[in-house]
């Protein structure tokens, strides 16, 4: 596996497997990370996958050396990593998103269809029918970075942000579509709404998503939602 | 029992931080000042990562009921116990019934309360901090508000030893404070421009000479829009030798990141877990006190500092409070 290494401050380091978004790339970044959340080594804090990147956390005072720690984490992660292999295998977990679009949920749906020149019925067949890949989650707790959506349904931010979106949010920014996980202002295009949660602070995981994930959003009623929403209490 | 009779301006409960959740977008919160946290926890007994209450510029008015030992570190907030000051870096013995107030800021900007046992509020993902914006966390996941009730643990054998040599001195006074205080290594500089030692950041190539050189010869000043999250900062500005695309990565405690209009941003306790902003330079773990300490109208000077020499000073330090720890224990043994 084709790495770098550089220090992020003085107890971090980024790994550096690659310098464009791919899912090659990707799936190397899960590889690196969960090796380094699964190995157990007590001198590793956490990780944190970047787009191309994996950050490593560490404890400088755990590591016995006769050196600088650095030097002897330099070496250590090179010498795992060197062991590492890249296989491709490994299905991505497929996690399955309940939208329900437009209405109160999606204000701003007709006009994401206006800006693309086509109906609101055809942004949301476009919006359920894409394929869909998490590649890293950060911004807010549960926030996915999301990859794949057609470009037949970008559209530019909104001039005004709204102050308040609520959590469940699914919504465009551009190219991308994203779903909100807690209520946070804005200026994101809003499609829809899911009655999942995607923050789970009292969980195992306290996110829904991980990088890595495939994403299905599936188009619900609003009857569904509110269903599904009790359900989840 | 401590009850918050005036919450003062942003008063939370924190300890060293969340750790283990940032790759799930969970931020770390914690301390801003992890030093003065660390010594007032030391000095009354407990372990350095129990949760403290973190005040802000203006401080609360608490009450408490019953006899506390506790000890107040970082910014100079102007503390009274019943009109008389209190000095800060300092174990004091607080009589039941006595009321905790804040004045001016004199120095610093954030103090931190330590109270022996700490503060009895659950963990949240292995954590007692205070995640206001996803309202997980401290108490009741916000900032404290009136009339806030806040439990007290069971202090540890040190903090009873601690107690005892300062009840036998407090005969008819409210509170009574030990006659030792810490070394002035750790205390909080009233230097009016600091200087902050600063790595490299990982794109720091990618900033003009003219910035790179900027960076470490001008000072900058902390900007009102300045919070827990980060300080927004002041001066020349500092732009990129051409555009570039920058993919989101992990940035850290410290971090200071540069948006297109120029002006630095230095990521605090608050901070998002990854950023997209090109990271012109890392501030060194032990000086981020310092930086916390700063206060809106602040200036400070970076001053450039290797990669190898940041890590030799952070473990520097650590052997420095491992000996107060030490010393700390010695002295009340005696």
């Amino acid at each position: 596996m084709k790495f770098t290494l550089e220090p992020l401050g003085d107890n971090s380091i980024i790994i550096e497997l690659g310098d464009d978004i791919s899912r090659e790339i990707q799936q190397k970044v899960k590889k690196v990370s969960s090796f380094f959340e699964e190995c157990s080594l007590d001198w590793i804090i956490e990780t944190v996958p970047g787009f191309t990147t994996v950050a490593v956390f560490y404890d400088p005072l755990k590591i016995e050396t006769t050196t600088l720690p650095y030097e002897t984490v330099c070496e250590e992660l090179t010498r795992l990593l060197e062991g590492l292999s890249v296989d491709q295998d490994g299905e991505p977990r497929i996690v399955e998103i309940p939208v329900c679009y437009g209405g109160e949920f999606g204000p701003d749906l007709e006009e994401v269809a206006e800006h693309n020149g086509i109906i609101p019925e055809e942004v949301i067949d476009i919006h359920s029918n894409g394929e869909y890949i998490v590649y890293m989650i950060g911004f807010a707790p549960g926030f996915p970075y999301i990859g794949g959506m057609s470009e037949k349904i970008a559209a530019p931010r909104r001039k005004n942000p709204r102050l308040k979106i609520p959590a469940g949010s699914v919504g465009i920014a551009g190219k991308q579509t994203g779903v909100y996980p807690i209520e946070t202002p804005g200026g994101w295009q809003l499609i829809g709404r899911t009655p999942r949660k995607l923050f789970l602070p009292d969980g195992d995981t306290p996110s829904l998503l991980q990088a890595g994930d495939q994403i299905k959003f599936v188009p619900i009623s609003q009857e569904e939602f509110l269903k599904m929403k009790e359900d989840e209490k | 029992m401590i009850t918050i009779a005036k919450p003062g301006l942003l008063t939370s409960v924190q300890d060293l931080g969340r750790y283990g959740y940032q790759k799930f977008g969970v931020i770390t919160s914690g301390v801003m000042d992890p030093v003065a946290h660390r010594v007032a926890n030391l000095l009354v007994g407990n372990d350095e990562k129990e949760a403290t209450l973190e005040l802000t510029l203006l401080g609360p008015d608490m009450e408490f009921s019953e006899d506390t030992l506790i000890s107040i570190c970082g910014g100079n907030l102007s503390p009274t116990i019943d009109g008389k000051s209190v000095k800060l870096w300092r174990s004091v013995w607080v009589k039941a019934g006595s009321r905790l107030r804040f004045g001016g800021c004199k120095t610093g900007c954030r103090a931190y309360l330590a109270v022996a046992g700490g503060f009895e509020v659950p963990e949240v993902m292995n954590s007692k901090s205070t995640y206001i914006r996803a309202g997980i966390g401290g108490f009741n996941g916000k900032a404290l508000q009136n009339e806030d009730e806040l439990e007290i643990g069971t202090p540890s054998e040190l903090s009873a030893n601690i107690s005892k040599i300062l009840a036998d001195q407090i005969e008819d006074k409210k509170f009574a404070e030990m006659q030792w205080t810490i070394s002035s290594e750790f205390t909080v500089s009233s230097a009016s421009k600091p200087d902050v030692r600063v790595m490299k950041g990982r794109q720091y190539d990618w900033f003009t000479t003219d910035s790179q050189m900027k960076l470490f010869t001008e000072p900058f000043e902390v900007t009102s829009q300045s919070d827990r999250m980060g300080y927004r900062l002041k001066g020349p500005e500092l732009s990129l030798e051409e555009e570039q695309e920058m993919l989101s990565e992990a940035v850290s405690f410290g971090t200071i990141q540069v948006p297109s209009e120029g002006n630095p941003i230095v990521l605090l306790a608050d901070r998002q877990t990854t950023g997209g902003y090109p990271k012109i330079g890392q501030i060194a773990t032990v000086d981020l006190s310092i930086m916390a300490q700063l206060k809106p109208g602040d200036t400070v000077q970076f001053v450039e500092v290797s990669h190898k020499v940041a890590q030799q000073l952070y473990l520097d330090r650590e052997k420095k409070i491992h000996q107060l720890k030490q010393g700390i224990s010695l002295k009340i043994r005696k």
